[in-house]
């Protein structure tokens, strides 16, 4: 019988398979950035805790400062430098426990170094003397990625294989405001939420992508707010508070380690540096928005709170340059050195065993090394694979 | 050897269910490996390759993933770092698009770029090839975007033994695998025996599928029976004709082409994807290069035309058929042989 043929009987319904699949509300993120620093939450913090990020934050600030130097010297091919957002690249790294994974893109080299990464093995790429200089499992940290947002979806999928062998491993992986706009943000997003895939996605909204700023890039009342359309929690949080960021990433990583699935992370932040080195930022930003954000510094904020608890003197920052400058002096001086190059490695990993065209392209250019009187330095036969070497 | 008439063989398994025993044994075999793609799992795939996987293995290792190539790639990609052998299906070959910047960027390159440290043993598997009414965007031959990418290997079955061989061999690979699996003969048999599956050449190795001393054909995947066709009917012309299935196109199997090459010094290539461009090009160059001297006529081939691929209703004039390939075989300047022996070939 139909709904016509009895006229005053329908009810308008739902459709037959239609049923709410969650409540949003708890997914949503914080109304404003979450602040610790400066507020009465700081006053729970562990001191060691608080002292090593300080450490940390002087130490990367340096970093950036002798990179940038290096791209100068002609050392570095190019440095995209994380100078002002240096407080999320500490605490993402000091968020994980050793058997976690961290995924970076091309600007998260400190995160990379504050994971334990030796800082001139995580400058490979940027140098230009192979694409990867470290072994990811070394410190469980996937090669610097530079496709946007093309290392989210393998973060989902390292988590998503850890869990089904039943191992405690959480992925955490960075990615920028910009690169929230690519497909693969999205699909990385989707997959680790259908499959409660314990990783955390960071992202770091510097406020541009190159030089378009955050307000074309998105219409999205935050970038925490896409969590709530994948169905898992979005946090928002001030970047450039150190305490913050670490406070809201261990939630998450804990979320995540206990079977909670993800979560997205938008830190805001700010980029003091132009994009990198060969970038001229006074075209699309004015010095006055710059000057907002210095006085909105991640470790002047950090400074003020720890010396202001008498956690911290004048010895002890003098101590902090101190060990940054020694870091800085070494970077230096293993970076003049000139990396050990082997022409004939070119042919070395492209497949587990070379196939006849490339033992042929091999031999090619062994010939040409030797007429030009620069042998490979292996000068080996057989170009097969091998162990990694490092430098 | 043509796909058709094995009716008489007591056990005939079609080539898309060799495919399937080859994942399920594979599977059995070492816990690594893992099927997912779109509707792999309840469903067993568009195909039906993936028929029973789910069942038999569980969804953890037969996944109905959401539908987004480039996340299934991608995800495969952190499954391989973390000591899996993810098994990819992409529903169609103009489905494995969106996952090209994972394949390019990540999946052909990790290896290389790490120096060995994260190998990527990923078999990506492809439905391809036109000939079976599809419509549009599910017929395309998209291997020359494959094989032009370095890292990667390329590798087309034509027979049952092969989809199984090959498969396996694919599976097992520590390199990535672009298994381009022809549509057209997925429900081709010819005899195989599941129970006792013939040994097959690893990949890398093409097979003279028939000897022959007048010319070479040299082909892979979908056009391998029309080859076969083509070189029963040369015997009629007078034509001696051998035919080569190269099995895998990277690596390329110069040694066994060009030993053919060298003893009939007359060649065409063969395949549907289109010419300009396509590995047919690349073929005839390495040929032109390592046997000239041998050669009795330009290397020729016989290719799709330089055209999107056409709609159903038209795409039986792309596919090179049996008629092109004697045409072609025809234009391997067999005047000069006449004047030699009198006018007779």
């Amino acid at each position: 019988m139909t709904v016509l043929e009895q006229p005053g009987s329908y009810r308008p319904a739902p459709p037959p398979a239609w049923q709410p699949r969650t409540d949003p509300a708890p997914l949503l993120p914080e109304a404003e950035p979450l602040r610790v620093l400066g507020t009465p939450a700081a006053g729970g913090l562990d001191p060691v805790l608080l002292g090593r990020m300080y450490g940390e934050l002087v130490r990367g600030r340096r970093y950036n400062a002798q990179a940038t130097a290096l791209t100068r010297q002609g050392r570095l091919a190019v440095y995209p430098a994380s100078t002002g957002q240096e407080a999320c690249q500490v605490a993402a790294a000091l968020a994980l426990e050793p058997q976690d994974w961290l995924f970076p893109s091309y600007r998260d080299t400190l995160a990379a170094v504050a994971r334990g990464l030796d800082p001139v093995d995580a400058l490979t790429l940027l140098r230009g003397d192979w694409h990867t200089g470290y072994d990811p499992h070394e410190h469980r940290v996937a090669p610097l990625c530079t496709p946007l947002a093309t290392q989210l979806p393998h973060a989902v999928g390292l988590a998503h294989a850890a869990r089904l062998k039943g191992d405690d491993v959480v992925a955490l992986a960075l990615v920028g405001d910009g690169g929230t706009s690519e497909g693969d943000f999205h699909e990385a997003l989707n997959f680790a939420a259908v499959w409660r895939a314990p990783v955390v996605f960071l992202v770091q909204n510097n406020g541009f992508a190159i030089s378009v700023p955050l307000a074309k890039q998105t219409a999205a009342p935050s970038l925490a707010h896409k969590a709530v359309g994948y169905g898992m929690p979005g946090r928002l949080v001030d970047g450039n508070d150190v305490a913050a960021v670490h406070q809201v990433l261990t939630e998450a990583v804990r979320h995540a380690r206990n079977g909670g699935g993800p979560t997205l992370v938008e830190a805001v932040t700010y980029r003091m540096d132009a994009h990198t080195n060969a970038d001229d930022a006074t075209r699309y930003r004015s010095d006055a928005e710059v000057e907002a954000w210095r006085a909105h510094d991640p470790i002047a904020l950090l400074e003020r709170e720890l010396t202001g608890r008498g956690l911290l003197d004048e010895a002890g920052i003098r101590e902090a340059r101190e060990a940054a400058e020694r870091m800085a002096a070494d970077l230096r001086e293993r970076m003049n050195r000139d990396p050990v190059l082997d022409p004939m490695e070119l042919f070395t990993h492209v497949y587990a065993e070379q196939t006849a065209q490339l033992r042929e392209q091999a031999a090619q250019l062994r010939a040409e090394l030797a007429a030009a009187g620069e042998p490979s330095p292996a000068c080996r036969e057989d170009d097969g694979p091998q162990e990694g070497r490092r430098r | 050897m043509t796909t058709a008439a094995v009716g008489t063989v007591h056990r005939a398994t079609a080539l898309a269910q060799a495919l399937g025993r080859a994942l399920r044994d594979a599977m059995a075999e070492d816990p690594s490996v893992h099927v997912l793609g779109e509707d792999v799992g309840t469903l067993g795939g568009v195909f039906r390759v993936t028929d029973g996987l789910a069942k038999e293995f569980g969804e953890d290792r037969c996944t109905d993933t959401p539908l987004a190539e480039a996340g299934i790639l991608g995800a495969a990609v952190g499954m391989a770092m973390y000591g899996l052998r993810p098994v990819v299906e992409m529903q169609f070959d103009a489905f494995a698009y969106p996952a090209f910047e994972q394949l390019v960027s990540h999946v052909s390159r990790m290896r290389n770029r790490t120096r060995g440290a994260l190998p990527m043993p990923i078999t990506v598997r492809v439905p391809y090839g036109g000939g079976i009414g599809g419509v549009e965007h599910h017929s395309d031959s998209s291997e020359a975007y494959y094989l032009a990418t370095p890292g990667l290997h390329v590798v087309a079955p034509a027979t049952v033994a092969d989809a199984y061989g090959l498969l396996r061999a694919a599976i097992a690979s520590d390199d990535p695998v672009i298994f381009l699996e022809p549509k057209r003969l997925y429900w081709s048999k010819d005899g195989w025996d599941p129970e006792r599956p013939e040994q097959v050449p690893g990949i890398g190795r093409a097979v003279v599928r028939r000897q022959g001393t007048s010319a070479t054909l040299i082909t892979y995947g979908p056009s391998v029976p029309v080859c076969m066709e083509a070189a029963e009917a040369a015997g009629a012309e007078g034509w001696d004709l051998e035919v080569i299935d190269l099995r895998s196109l990277v690596p390329f199997d110069e040694e066994t082409v060009c030993a053919s090459v060298r003893r009939t010094g007359r060649a065409v290539v063969v395949h549907e994807s289109t010419g300009f461009g396509g590995p047919g090009g690349e073929i005839a160059a390495r040929i032109t290069e390592r046997c000239f001297h041998h050669l009795e006529a330009p290397v020729l081939r016989v290719a799709g035309f330089d055209i999107p691929y056409p709609p159903p209703m038209l795409e039986k004039h792309q596919l090179p058929g049996v008629d092109r390939v004697l045409d072609a075989v025809a234009r391997l300047q067999w005047e000069s042989e006449w004047t030699s022996e009198g006018g007779v070939r």
